[in-house]
């Protein structure tokens, strides 16, 4: 093989031997693509979890709508779709070389987390407090309690999760040891995140909603 | 490195779509509110949470910009979520063809 044909389908290592160079799946890096799989994948197990939520609800005559305000779901809502903006900032920032910018928009993202996830939390310590919880649920039946924490549970799970990882990524990328791309990657999960949420609301929380 | 003007028209971009996103999402509330039956307002809801989906997916995630990857997503997400409808009938058939159903 030519030097010329080496340039275009390998190239020489530093044993000696020739590696087969392939371009990347879609043109998208390694990192990059392996951030979609896990996507794909975890956006599997969470329509899982909502078709199985759905087929309770629909099975069970006597569903109960325990919800009577929509002010701190609302609320909610607004902070996850705000943190995906601060994000897509935080990013563009980093594209562009300004490194404080990239960091100051991560950590913002990071504590608008925090912020859904006391939220999150403090409507849960609402439904303890009034008798709600896996096992049993004193507006009818306890598969109401199953299913409502087990979904809002994993999407729970899954924004600490994000705000861990955001800190750890916006930190490295300070320190130089991670670049615009990482934060990227950890951009896409935090949208996706933000995208579970969007099917959350309407059939966890709206359509349980008292009239 | 895109040029000052791309990072300034791609920023009003997102937030045209944040709005947007922000806007469908009162939109579901104000579904809920609606005095419909549960299935009209499950469907209803279900189409604008399609649509808030395929926006934060094709401009917060960028599928808009590599084809291959989108058809790859989208083949992929829609054929295990599809997969996923087969036990609705029986969700049914428990409130209605059984025998002690109500």
């Amino acid at each position: 093989m030519s030097q010329a044909d080496l340039s275009i389908h390998g190239q020489v290592s530093r044993t000696g031997a020739t590696e087969i160079m392939t371009a990347p799946t879609f043109s998208v890096p390694a990192k990059k693509m392996a951030m979609w799989l896990f996507i794909i994948a975890d956006s599997a197990t969470f329509a899982g979890c909502l078709v199985a939520y759905g087929f309770i609800r629909n099975a069970t005559p006597d569903w109960p709508r325990p919800f009577h305000s929509i002010t701190n779901v609302a609320l909610m809502t607004f902070i996850l779709l705000s943190s995906s903006l601060t994000m897509l900032i935080g990013v563009q920032s980093a594209q562009k070389g300004d490194k404080a910018g990239a960091f100051r928009w991560t950590m913002i993202t990071a504590v608008l987390g925090i912020l859904f996830a006391i939220l999150h939390i403090r409507e849960w310590m609402g439904m303890f407090a009034e008798g709600a919880n896996l096992f049993h649920n004193p507006w009818g039946t306890p598969l109401f309690g199953a299913s409502f924490f087990s979904v809002t549970g994993l999407h729970l799970t899954h924004v600490l999760g994000g705000v861990v990882a955001l800190i750890a990524v916006a930190i490295r990328y300070q320190g130089g040891r991670y670049n615009a791309d990482d934060l990227e990657i950890t951009g896409l999960y935090w949208h996706f995140v933000d995208l579970v949420w969007m099917f959350v609301v309407p059939l966890v929380y709206l359509l349980n909603l008292a009239h | 490195m895109a040029t000052p003007d791309t990072h300034t028209s791609s920023t009003t971009k997102d937030l045209i779509v944040y709005v947007c996103l922000l806007a469908l999402a009162g939109i579901q509330f104000f579904i809920a509110y609606q005095n419909i039956t549960a299935s009209q307002m499950f469907v209803r809801m279900l189409t604008v949470a399609i649509v808030e989906a395929g926006l934060a997916l094709l401009f917060f995630m960028h599928l808009a910009d590599n084809r291959g990857l989108r058809w790859f997503v989208l083949l992929f997400t829609v054929l295990v979520i599809l997969g996923m409808q087969y036990g609705w009938t029986d969700a049914f058939r428990l409130t209605d063809g059984v025998p002690w159903a109500k």
